[in-house]
């Protein structure tokens, strides 16, 4: 099977069709609906399962607008009561960090270590610490 | 120079040459086979081989197809289902399918193809899907059938799945499992119900699983020593068992719980062997297995046909959704420049 690979990448949405910057807005929100529902856009689904908990990513799904989204987000992703809220962004509009820029945009944060409770010694008789 | 060759490789994508300008095509591939040796879970944006790329997309969509037909052979007996329990409890399947081919197709679409490119290839007939659904559900038996064996043979690939490299059809495996242990149980609820009830019950029972047992077995594909991707999926953990081991996993049980429904499995070879701790079992008509994947099998065609008559009937559906959501936001838009003035 030859696959095109276009190298478009999840949640690497180039500048120029990235949500949330209102000089694209208007080049890309109004586009002719000639191609059969192929520009239905993707959205990111997240929901919280229970009052209290944050909510998770769980996956994503194409639809036509906000109102679709959380309508079938409800039929394909709590179909065993895993919801009491449901949020769904256009994938547009996630920004993500850079994967190979992990290790230098995290540095600081390693070399840390008395950040973290662990690192302190008290002595035996300090209780409740 | 060196850079050229990385311009011709990474087309499209945008990577900051200058800061990687020591950096070759062999030190990515280095990190990459370090995170696949160290468990770490390849994601989407990060750096993989092309073909890891393309034997993820392959095989994540014919699982995702796999899904979609699937719903077809069961879907056949909703409305003839015996009991009002029982079409519920089928209908719910049906829709956990469906489901789960969202899921796989949203994890195919993290590694850069488009939905549309994805469902052309099926309709095509580029992509191939599990060819236990070219056969046809006859009796309310099938559907028992199907639940225990087929979906239980699922499971076995999907639990191994779980704990696949790449990152989205790992987790997607996981939800698709944590719904899938209700699909064998209540396909051994009802061959369980008709190996106790009449005599033709029970060789209507008999008889489906004479029929579903060899083609449960291919769904674990070629032998091991015949299958032309196993290696290289090995080596990058996609797969993380191989198809025979899977098989004869999957033989042992079932060959165990066929003994509660007192029924036989259609094979005079199929005995405990003491010496391996595994059932010995008879050899798989592999012209069989090859012509139904070639497009052969008894119901290639109307699986097709069925879906592309799904998709082009809905194309007004999904136009008209556009259109809807495209009126609703000029409203929303004119309306606020109204309050604004």
């Amino acid at each position: 099977m030859n696959i095109a690979i276009r190298k478009h990448f999840y949640g690497d949405i180039p500048d120029e069709k990235s949500g949330g910057n209102s000089l694209n807005e208007s080049k890309y929100e109004s586009s002719p609906s000639g191609a059969a529902g192929h520009d239905w856009p993707l959205w990111e689904v997240f929901i919280r399962s229970k009052q209290g908990l944050d909510h998770k990513h769980v996956g994503s799904l194409h639809a036509a607008d906000a109102q679709m989204a959380i309508e079938n987000a409800r039929d394909v992703y709590t179909r065993r009561m895993e919801g009491v809220s449901i949020w769904v962004v256009e994938s547009k509009y996630v920004h993500a960090s850079n994967p190979d820029e992990a290790e230098s945009l995290y540095d600081p944060a390693n070399d840390k270590v008395y950040r973290h409770p662990t690192f302190y010694k008290l002595p035996d008789e300090v209780e409740y610490m | 120079m060196a850079s050229d060759s990385r311009l011709v490789a990474f087309k499209d994508v945008k990577y900051n040459f200058k800061k990687y300008s020591d950096m070759e095509l062999h030190d990515f591939d280095q990190i990459f086979l370090d995170k696949i040796d160290h468990e770490i879970k390849i994601e989407p944006r990060d750096w993989m081989p092309d073909a890891y790329r393309k034997t993820l997309i392959r095989q994540i969509s014919q699982h995702a197809h796999s899904e979609i037909v699937g719903m077809l052979p069961e879907g056949n007996w909703i409305t003839r289902a015996p009991t009002l329990k029982r079409k519920a409890i089928l209908i719910a399947k049906v829709q956990d399918e469906a489901g789960h081919g969202l899921y796989l197709y949203s994890a195919t679409e993290t590694l850069g193809t488009t939905r549309e490119e994805t469902i052309n290839d099926l309709h095509s007939g580029k992509a191939k899907y599990s060819s236990i659904f070219n056969y046809p559900t006859l009796t309310w038996a099938d559907i028992g059938a199907i639940g225990w064996l087929v979906d239980g043979a699922a499971i076995m690939n999907q639990v191994m799945l779980c704990r696949t490299s790449y990152g989205p059809y790992a987790r997607g495996m996981v939800r698709i499992c944590k719904e899938e242990s209700f699909h064998q149980r209540q396909g051994f609820d009802i061959l369980y119900t008709l190996s106790q009830g009449s005599k033709e019950q029970k060789e209507m029972c008999q008889d489906a699983i004479n029929r579903w047992w060899w083609p449960s077995l291919m769904m674990f594909g070629p032998k091991d020593s015949e299958s032309p991707h196993s290696d290289q999926s090995m080596r990058w953990k996609i797969k993380r068992m191989s198809n025979d081991e899977l098989r004869q996993k999957f033989v042992d049980m079932i060959a165990e719980q066929v003994k509660v429904l007192n029924m036989t499995l259609p094979d005079p070879e199929l005995k405990w062997n003491e010496e391996r701790n595994h059932y010995d079992f008879g050899e798989i008509d592999w012209v069989e297995f090859w012509n139904v994947i070639k497009g052969n099998g008894p119901c290639n065609k109307q699986r097709i046909e069925a879906r592309k008559k799904a998709w082009e009937e809905g194309v007004w559906v999904r136009e008209a959704a556009k259109a809807y959501a495209e009126k609703k936001n000029k409203r929303q838009t004119s309306n606020g420049a109204l309050e604004a003035a």
